[in-house]
């Protein structure tokens, strides 16, 4: 009994792969686990107090009638619903509800369970027809290469790097590695290494301690401490910088690391896998990469082929997204005429098949009859022509410049030096904005879709700051 | 410019697809202008508050737990979304005002809430 009463609470917890959250009997918490932390992007000491759903995001009040009620059914009361995790995602769950008591049966709080059910609800898909890798879509020869490793690459711990120019579904496919392997239904954690300065990504990746710098006034557990027993996707990694290329090598060799201002080392069990749009081969020539990094994450590569190469794949996702925007926006749209969809066949897509998916929606958004004709399309893809030099409106995920169009110009086809590489072809972009502008670089920055910080870095990147 | 919160009660509400409850706010320079409104919805639809946010030229979203999709269409949209925020309305709408509201904010009034 002695033993029972000493035992680390927390830490038992803190083993569980399921979320587990104590509630006192006003349901706020009092403790969560790091699977729970993970999932809801908070940290367990931020959230101390604060009435659970709020932190949680589950549709149990709608289910229940009000979540008072979980105390007047069975114990335990057992329910499924979903929840919204950090990442955005609906996550169908199951809730296990338990009273705890005291000895004398005075009810004191509640224990959660959450466990994740997505895997069955794929099972459930699989059974019926569809593919555990759905979200990606394609029937070229080009792509099954791709989905005939997919499984291989999930099968193995091995550090992953996936490589392919921007919306070619580098995300899609990682999460899709994840799911299908033996970590599928522990975390899942993305970080994008382009998007934070280089001591905030340090912190973000590797957490904090309480005074490290100028406003830590706590500790703050990092990603690869969230991703404990699950996978951590890096992506944008041939913008880490050169010191945390190293720190991230000491985390592949060693599995641990120190956080930012800490004295004592963080084991993490995680597996890694890597992204980028740029040429990593490149970037170790030019000295901005490390060439022992590049070797570590080379070992297990997949690239993924740019739309315009993957034959008959444009009309299948034409079909894919025109059912999908119908789905969601309740229309009927029956197609579209023979115009518009010659042209869309012709067209290089430069932002490849996110570019593709934004002009779906945007037709459905706009049309108005049964049918999608040349009007509904965006203006620019008629002054793009076949397979040449082409502006692109597509949405990166960054969302830096909410909503705006960020201008690719593919070097792909007529007119253009097959040679060039996309590190050419961006830094001729900056540079016939800033002519365009004469030297304004903030409205340069408009014409390129980005925000003013990104091509400050862009300009830095390229010599021309 | 507008901004939407969507609500529960005193609170920012946990789920954007399930709320029922919105107050919309008029903003210039970082000050308000008027009494914020509130508008009470016939049902809980993520799709629809989405048109509504649409309609209505709203140009801030503050909400907690959103939907990648609808996330993304409102920033397709030109829509300055700021999701994951726990605490009370009203605290929200100040620090935003105040330049000071980011996505995952937990905001000083959030563990004040009362269930019985």
């Amino acid at each position: 009994m002695d033993i029972l009463r000493r035992i680390d609470f927390q830490r038992a917890i803190d083993t569980i792969q399921h979320g587990i959250a104590v509630l006192d009997s006003d349901l706020r918490i009092l403790a969560l686990n790091r699977y729970l932390e993970a999932l809801s992007g908070f940290s367990a000491e931020a959230v101390q107090g604060i009435y659970f759903d709020y932190v949680i995001r589950s549709n149990l009040s709608q289910k229940t009638n009000g979540l008072r009620n979980v105390f007047e059914k069975d114990d335990p009361f057992v329910v499924e619903g979903d929840i919204i995790d950090h990442r955005r995602k609906k996550l169908p769950v199951r809730f296990t509800f338990s009273s705890l008591v005291d000895q004398s049966a005075r009810q004191l709080g509640v224990m959660v369970i959450i466990e994740d059910i997505s895997f069955l609800h794929n099972l459930d898909s699989k059974i019926h027809g569809k593919s555990v890798f759905e979200g990606l879509i394609g029937h070229s020869p080009q792509m099954q290469k791709v989905f005939d490793l997919l499984p291989v690459i999930a099968r193995t711990e091995a550090t992953a790097l996936i490589t392919g120019e921007t919306g070619t579904g580098k995300d899609l496919v990682a999460e899709a590695i994840h799911n299908a392997s033996p970590r599928a239904g522990q975390p899942f954690i993305k970080v994008n290494c382009g998007a934070l300065p280089e001591t905030l990504l340090e912190s973000e990746l590797f957490g904090h301690c309480r005074g490290a710098f100028t406003g830590a006034d706590k500790d703050k557990p990092g990603m690869f401490r969230l991703a404990n027993g699950g996978t951590i996707f890096l992506t944008e990694i041939g913008d880490l910088s050169l010191p945390l290329q190293v720190k991230l090598l000491t985390v592949l060799d060693d599995k641990a690391f120190f956080p930012l201002g800490g004295t004592k080392k963080v084991r993490v069990d995680v597996r890694v896998i890597t992204a980028t749009h740029r040429d990593l081969r490149e970037l170790v020539g030019l000295k901005k990469f490390r060439e022992d990094l590049f070797y570590r994450l080379n070992v297990l590569r997949l690239h993924l082929p740019p739309l315009r190469e993957r034959e008959g794949d444009i009309r299948l996702l034409i079909d894919y997204f025109l059912n999908k925007f119908n789905a969601s926006m309740k229309r009927n749209i029956k197609g579209f005429d023979q115009a518009s969809l010659g042209l869309l066949l012709e067209y290089a897509y430069p932002g490849n098949a996110r570019e593709l998916s934004n002009i779906v929606e945007y037709a459905v958004t706009v049309c108005q009859a049964d049918r999608i004709g040349i009007d509904q399309l965006p203006a620019y893809l008629l002054t793009a022509g076949p397979r040449q030099v082409g502006r692109s409106l597509f949405n990166g995920k960054s969302g830096e410049s909410a909503g705006s169009a960020e201008i690719v110009r593919a070097a792909v086809g007529a007119g253009l030096e097959q040679q060039e590489g996309w590190n050419e072809v961006e830094k001729r972009m900056i540079i016939e904005a800033l002519v365009e502008t004469r030297g304004k670089r903030a409205q340069a920055a408009k014409i390129l879709g980005w925000g003013r910080s990104t091509l400050w870095r862009k300009l830095k990147q390229h010599g021309l700051a | 410019m507008k901004v939407l919160l969507a609500i529960q009660g005193d609170y920012i509400a946990p789920r954007f697809d399930l709320t029922t409850e919105v107050v919309i706010a008029v903003v210039n320079n970082g000050r308000l202008q008027g009494e914020p409104s509130t508008l009470l919805l016939s049902g809980a639809s993520g799709e629809e508050l989405c048109g509504l946010i649409v309609k209505e030229d709203i140009s801030t979203l503050i909400c907690g737990g959103i939907e990648e999709s609808q996330y993304e269409y409102l920033v397709w949209k030109k829509l300055k979304v700021i999701d994951m925020v726990v605490g009370p309305c009203e605290q929200a709408l100040q620090f935003y005002l105040e330049g000071g509201l980011e996505p995952g904010t937990i905001l000083p009034g959030a563990a004040d809430r009362k269930t019985k």
